[in-house]
């Protein structure tokens, strides 16, 4: 029990250690540029308005489906630069189908997504592939396949783009008001209401949990990714395994773009909102894999970004400013899980140590031995 | 007259480890000085104070009377201390004259005066090196005789060798000690770290006993014997691996024949390989480390693709089956390097005792991790096989040597194995460990597994076997008795001098 607990206070210690260093960096910025510190701070860290808190809640629903789509990656030691991608790709491949309407409601949502999983993974497997058959490395194959799914995105969208409405914004056809997934009226106050797809990242937070830690299939991913040669000589085929963590991983970003489309957009178009999927390589640092730890890192992008909205109006600072302060917290926290980690392990080396040497009288060190 | 090195009360301390705690001895000039202790007793860390690579926390260092500070190898140069490290630090594709040379080439240049004092040297210490020779084409004890002389190069007065045996066959050995002594006579001195106390007994005029990270004893070799040496160094009873009567059978459990394995780059590896291991037999293959000995492990547990021949499981061909396969077939797998290949450092306990028999009860249920029957057969395993930890709860890290290498032991015997393969199973491990491991391989063969046993120790090999092979670039050699052996018939056999 109390070492447990002492695990999760070292769990908290780096996040909570990074949080401070970012305040305390960003304060600096603030000083050396002349702006107003404490006004900064006042609009970052009053509570957020009813609209607000739903639209952080919305914002991190997304970036949660992203950072759990870098995850899975990162659990095998792959590095998946390509959520970015991958989402656009299935995004736009499933507001193509759903547009179209040619299923009745609830079954157009549903045979959507599924495309939009299935497009992701394949995306997701260029890669993969070229790892499994060609040893490419996948930070480079997936930067590539970045810009190439931007490139051909933009391409398709203008072939298919509705030209119906008018404006000078390209987009797909717009769903049929029964694929709409409703949202919940969850918090009063606002008229907004919260994504139905809040329960897509959850489930897909719990499938993520439940499979990498209850099964032999996690089993086998998560030693993978903690000793490559151990998984081999433990009978791993860890070329298969690299395959299937990159089509699992670009399943789950192909999920990333849905509830803005179900939820918000109603369409895919050149205004889509961008750069998820590099938000979620940060936010999975953060939340250090852990589907509890991505949540709370998800809510914390989004909540940055939300307050950071109203700065230029109340202290005449660029809201560009959330991104020095993410940029700060991405790398401090890398430093202080370094960090934490070596202290942990110190600290249980240094337990077991005295434990066995007080469970054996006749094994105890010299007199004056450091222990 | 001062002595050469002088340490007083040197302590380390690592987290969670005791490295040094107050080791106090002297050298004098012109002798040979043997630090023994067992693997993880702190000679290494000691050493590495001593050449300026690490920092003592308190305690001082003299040379010749002179207390000096080392704060890297550079410093110590300066003084005239001189490293061996037991890897070799040489460039394959230079010559002689290049590897002397490098990184000291404000010595002597690196064209003809570099040359001539490579040969001066050579010369005055009978090391037999040529500088023009390629470094690619010596043996290893040549190697080692330049990595002597690229110390003696730089000036060095006091030459630390770093378990300088351990890669030398005994015919080697011999040599080396000639050196040593060649040295000693020109007024050298020579610190010789090592845990062979025979070795240690023939070349030392002085040895210094270091057990949990001090200093016990400092001893005269002509006064002590090899087992008085011995149980000041783990500090009780000694173990010895003595086979018991025999009980092989006539069932072979493994069978390889005419197994090859070539390279990607299309050189031989293996090359006929054929061998049989009985129920209840142990095969023990000697041999100089990377004569193949790995691959033919790698080969056997599916992990290589052999190029040609069959390996048969009992009746049943293994050749080309998947190493989960081969491992759920009941193949125990002590691999050579615990920290890469048997265990996940920062899982917990438990779950190391789950790999490599992640597919088997009682680690899960169908396509579920059973977590509880894992965890209850940890627990088992950590009692039967007496791994001491507090937990099962605690990162494979945080244990010994021993202890881990115990946890693989029990794991791998707790899944009705028919054949265990076992690469270096002692290697590493403290005393303690090494008898109860001997005990449970012993116990193995007495249950009527097969054992395949790949080992640098002759002794272990000698006293674990039934039958003992040597591998030799590649190739095995005829049977060997290892109640008649010898451990020079085995060198021999191990350089290909016969």
């Amino acid at each position: 029990m109390k070492a447990s607990l002492r695990r999760l206070g070292l769990a908290l210690a780096a996040p909570v250690l990074a949080l401070v260093v970012a305040f305390v960096v960003t304060s600096i910025v603030l000083l050396l540029a002349g702006d107003p510190v404490v006004a900064v701070w006042t609009q970052l860290l009053t509570a957020p308005r009813p609209r607000l808190i739903v639209g952080i809640i919305n914002g991190a629903s997304v970036y949660y489906l992203s950072a759990i789509a870098v995850a899975i990656g990162f659990r095998m030691n792959l590095f998946n630069i390509g959520v970015d991608g991958q989402y656009r790709i299935a995004a736009f491949a499933a507001a193509v189908f759903a547009g179209q309407g040619w299923l009745p409601g609830p079954l157009n949502i549903f045979v959507s997504l599924l495309i939009a999983v299935v497009v992701g993974a394949l995306w997701a497997g260029i890669a993969g592939w070229l790892k499994f058959s060609r040893g490419v490395s996948e930070v480079i194959s997936t930067i590539m396949l970045n810009a190439i799914a931007t490139g051909l995105v933009s391409f398709m969208l203008f072939k298919v783009a509705d030209s119906t409405t008018g404006s000078n914004v390209t987009n797909t056809k717009l769903l049929p008001p029964s694929s709409r997934v409703p949202g919940f009226a969850l918090i009063s106050g606002t008229p907004n209401k919260v994504y139905g797809f809040v329960l897509l990242a959850i489930l897909v937070g719990v499938t993520y949990w439940v499979v990498l830690n209850k099964t032999r299939f996690g089993y086998d991913l998560r030693a993978t990714g903690r000793s490559e040669t151990a998984a081999v000589a433990s009978g791993v085929n860890v070329k298969r395994m690299v395959l299937t963590a990159m089509l699992l991983s670009g399943a789950a970003a192909g999920l990333v773009g849905m509830p803005l489309l179900f939820g918000q957009d109603f369409s895919y178009g050149t205004t889509f909102q961008p750069g998820l999927g590099f938000a979620g390589i940060a936010i999975a640092l953060l939340g250090r894999n852990h589907p509890v730890g991505i949540a709370f890192g998800a809510l914390l992008w989004s909540y940055l970004e939300q307050q950071g909205n109203g700065l230029q109006i109340t202290a005449g600072v660029s809201s560009e400013l959330v991104f020095i302060i993410q940029g700060v917290i991405v790398l401090a926290v890398v430093i202080a899980y370094e960090v934490v980690r070596r202290a942990g392990l110190r600290m249980e080396q240094r337990n077991v140590a005295r434990q066995l040497s007080s469970d054996q009288p006749g094994h105890h060190l010299p007199e004056g031995a450091p222990v | 007259m001062a002595p050469a090195v002088e340490l007083r009360g040197i302590t380390k301390r690592y987290p969670g480890v005791v490295a040094n705690n107050n080791v106090t001895f002297s050298v004098r000039r012109g002798t040979v000085h043997a630090i023994v202790g067992e693997n993880g007793a702190g000679k290494s860390t000691l050493m590495k104070i001593l050449y300026g690579v690490q920092r003592a926390d308190e305690g001082t260092i003299s040379v010749d009377g002179q207390p000096v500070l080392l704060h890297s190898p550079s410093d110590a140069i300066a003084v005239g201390i001189g490293m061996v490290f037991q890897h070799f630090m040489l460039a394959d594709n230079l010559t002689v004259l290049e590897n002397v040379a490098l990184g000291a080439e404000k010595l002597h240049g690196i064209g003809d005066r570099a040359r001539a004092e490579i040969e001066r040297i050579s010369g005055e210490y009978h090391l037999d090196v040529h500088p023009d020779d390629l470094v690619a084409d010596l043996g290893v004890g040549k190697r080692q005789r330049v990595e002597i002389l690229k110390v003696l190069y730089r000036g060095a007065k006091i030459l630390i060798l770093d378990e300088p045996t351990a890669v030398l066959v005994p015919q080697e050995v011999d040599e080396l000690f000639d050196n040593l002594r060649e040295l000693k006579s020109e007024g050298l001195t020579v610190i010789f770290i090592s845990h062979k106390l025979d070795e240690v007994l023939s070349v030392a005029d002085s040895i210094t006993v270091i057990r949990r990270g001090t200093t016990v004893a400092t001893v005269d070799p002509t006064s002590v014997t090899s087992r008085q040496l011995a149980e000041l160094m783990v500090g009780s009873e000694l173990p010895s691996p003595s086979t018991e009567e025999s009980t092989v059978t006539d069932r072979p459990v493994l069978t390889i024949t005419d197994l090859a394995l070539v390279s990607p780059d299309g050189h031989g590896i293996l090359r006929d390989i054929n061998l049989t291991i009985h129920a209840g037999e142990v095969l023990g293959v000697a041999g100089v480390e990377g004569n193949g000995q790995a691959e033919l492990v790698e080969a056997i547990m599916g992990m290589r693709d052999p190029s040609s021949g069959r390996i048969w499981l009992e009746d049943v061909d293994i050749s080309d089956w998947h190493t989960r396969e081969i491992r759920e077939a009941g193949v125990g797998f002590i691999p050579e390097d615990r920290h890469r290949h048997a265990l996940l450092l920062d899982a917990p306990l438990w779950e190391n005792a789950m790999l490599g028999h992640q597919t088997q009860k009682p680690n899960v249920r169908g396509l579920w991790v059973n977590a509880s029957g894992a965890k209850a057969d940890t627990e088992r395993i950590v009692a039967a096989y007496d791994v001491r930890t507090p937990s099962i709860n605690v990162t494979a890290h945080s244990l010994s040597g021993g202890n881990q290498q115990k946890l693989i032991i029990g794991r791998e015997m707790s899944h009705a194995p028919r054949l265990l393969v076992a690469a270096h199973p002692t290697r590493g491990v403290d005393v303690g460990a090494q008898s109860a491991i001997w005990g449970h391989i012993k116990e193995a063969r007495r249950a009527g597994l097969g054992v395949l046993l790949i080992s640098a120790d002759l002794d272990e090999l000698i006293g674990l076997s039934d039958t003992i092979r040597v591998i030799l670039r590649g190739q095995l050699s005829g049977e060997f008795d290892p109640d008649v052996v010898t451990a020079e018939d085995l060198g021999s056999a191990m350089t290909g001098a016969v």
